[in-house]
């Protein structure tokens, strides 16, 4: 360093706060390192142990199974195709399944609920009912819409609906009620009619309400596609896991949890992605501007 | 007071009783009788919560008096007029939407096209000195600023008659000011009637020709002053002259008492 180069006052002050701040970045570097190494243990220790206890008979390998196995069975899924076509196929029934009810329900859910919260007189009239329908358990439904739509997709679609509705509705609704009087009030002085209030004003305020529901609920669309499945279909993770136990194969059902679990993290992650482009006006993710 | 011209709003022996959550009825607005003439600003003064916003949601058409009439400009007030803009005193700024798209939601609510709501807005963000903050969204403004921003969408709508309810209430002392001299100069192009509501005198008298002192809940007009300082007014400067401190005083005579009143009343209550 030529001292033409660098201005004086600045140099004694600034090796040490570097150093320190660097340290400091050490140590956040380190603890994120041993999280995630201490993670990465654990998963191998839980399933080393699984694996261990299975091998030596300690745990009964035909009812538990062991992760060796259940890697083989999906790897030899997805190679040769389950005993009901190819392992994608079955993927992609159930996805078309959860997301096509899931999309029905959300969408019947917030314009329900957008509406309801809305319009006091149909809240009133229509809220005992609802309460009593979400007290169902509605899970219950899915034999029934099996017997109404039949093995298809369709009396899938219907369970994933019905348990989708429920939580976006509710939440569409209380974020329609809850929306700030003043901002309302403001939007009618500036001149917004009923109309304008409600698209301009109303949805987006419920939309942070909306996507805290939509996370839980695409959950509950999976539920509700692999039980419709469970109970009765021609394709579907559902009925894999179905025939897996109808064979008294082990390894199957957990093979085909382990899909589903990936198919619902990448499904979660996406939706993640899709809220943070949505919500850029947020406080929450100010820190850096844009 | 001026009957030459209809007055911009004048007030008739209006009461306004709300339901509390008890069931109970609570007058808020008791008797009020008030002309605001044309291009005229007139302070509302008086203790806290003693009814005096309730005065501007009933002008503003948000609410309707239980007894007796609101004109505005000779016309009995039926719903939301369009002559009319609000400053709340919380935040009403939609957080959803940039800078320039809330100045240009007023504009476009009343079906400006796209092009010259935009051309409005951002002539007015100029004005309140925001031009550059555009893009912003409100949470990545200061307060002063989304006061700001919140001024250039009600003026955006050439309202001619302003409503304010206490607005830079949530301010610190010396943005309040700073923002109280650019009121008075975004307002003096416009000839717009104002009414501003406040509980501190001294923001009052500084700003208003008029100051109304409010009787302690329910609210009803006690005494009226003129203010007779000259315009164009510099807040932080007017507050020191002679002729200033002898209205203040001249007002707070009245106003104390009521100020008393309230007091003496929230400490029976805790009592």
């Amino acid at each position: 360093m030529s001292p033409e180069t660098v201005t004086p006052a600045a140099s004694p002050a600034a090796p040490d706060r570097g150093d320190r701040s660097r340290a400091r970045a050490r140590a956040a570097r380190h603890h994120t390192y041993l999280v995630y190494g201490t993670r990465v243990l654990l998963l191998v220790g839980l399933i080393g142990l699984w694996e261990g206890l299975a091998r030596a008979a300690v745990i009964d390998p035909f009812n538990f199974s062991m992760p060796s196995k259940i890697w083989d069975q999906a790897v030899q899924w997805a190679l040769h195709g389950t005993p009901q076509g190819a392992l994608w196929e079955q993927v992609w029934y159930t996805l078309y399944e959860a997301l096509l009810g899931w999309v029905i329900g959300v969408f019947g859910g917030v314009v329900l609920g957008i509406t309801l919260g809305r319009i006091r007189f149909l809240a009133d009239v229509l809220g005992p009912y609802i309460k009593v329908l979400n007290a169902l358990p509605r899970i219950v439904l899915a034999p029934i819409f099996l017997i109404w739509f039949g093995l298809g997709p369709a009396s899938k679609v219907a369970s994933a609906v019905v348990l989708v509705f429920f939580p976006v509705f509710f939440n569409a609704f209380q974020g329609a009620r809850e929306v700030d009087r003043n901002l309302v009030a403001n939007s009618r002085i500036l001149g917004a009619s009923n109309r304008q209030v409600t698209f301009q004003v109303v949805i987006p305020s419920a939309t942070s309400w909306i996507f805290t529901s939509l996370h839980v609920s695409f959950g509950f669309a999976l539920i509700g596609a692999i039980v419709g499945e469970y109970i009765g279909a021609t394709k579907g993770l559902g009925l894999l896991v179905a025939a897996s136990q109808g064979t008294f194969n082990a390894s199957g059902v957990y093979a085909a949890m382990l899909i589903l679990a990936v198919v619902a993290l990448l499904a979660e992650g996406l939706l993640a992605f899709l809220e943070r482009r949505l919500f850029r006006w947020k406080p929450a993710d100010a820190g850096d501007g844009r | 007071m001026n009957r030459h011209t209809s007055p911009a709003i004048e007030l008739r022996g209006t009461s306004k009783a709300f339901r509390t959550p008890s069931g109970a009825p609570h007058t808020a607005v008791r008797d009020l009788d008030l002309v605001v003439g044309r291009g005229e600003f007139v302070a509302v003064v008086g203790p806290t919560g003693c009814g005096k916003s309730t005065t501007l949601t009933l002008v503003s058409g948000l609410e309707e008096p239980t007894e007796g009439e609101v004109l505005v400009a000779g016309e009995p007030v039926r719903g939301i007029g369009d002559k009319i803009g609000f400053v709340f005193q919380q935040d009403a700024v939609f957080p959803w939407r940039t800078v320039l798209s809330n100045v240009m939601a007023g504009p476009r609510f009343r079906g400006v096209p796209k092009p010259e709501a935009r051309q409005r807005a951002r002539d007015w963000l100029a004005r309140v000195g925001l031009a550059s903050f555009e893009d912003r969204y409100p949470h990545q403004l200061s307060g002063g600023q989304r006061k700001r921003v919140a001024l250039a969408a009600t003026f955006v709508n050439d309202p001619e008659i302003l409503l304010m309810d206490e607005p830079f209430s949530a301010l610190d002392v010396q943005t309040r000011a700073l923002m109280s001299d650019e009121l008075l100069e975004l307002w003096s192009g416009t000839g717009a009637s104002v009414v501003f509501v406040t509980h501190d005198l001294e923001e009052s008298i500084a700003l208003a020709d008029k100051v109304v002192v409010m009787t302690a809940g329910p609210a009803t007009v006690k005494e009226v002053f003129a203010v007779d300082l000259p315009r164009p007014r510099k807040v932080e400067s007017i507050r020191l002259e002679p002729r200033f401190l002898e209205i203040y005083r001249e007002i707070w005579s009245s106003l104390g008492e009521e100020v008393r009143i309230t007091r003496e009343r929230g400490a029976a209550h805790v009592a």
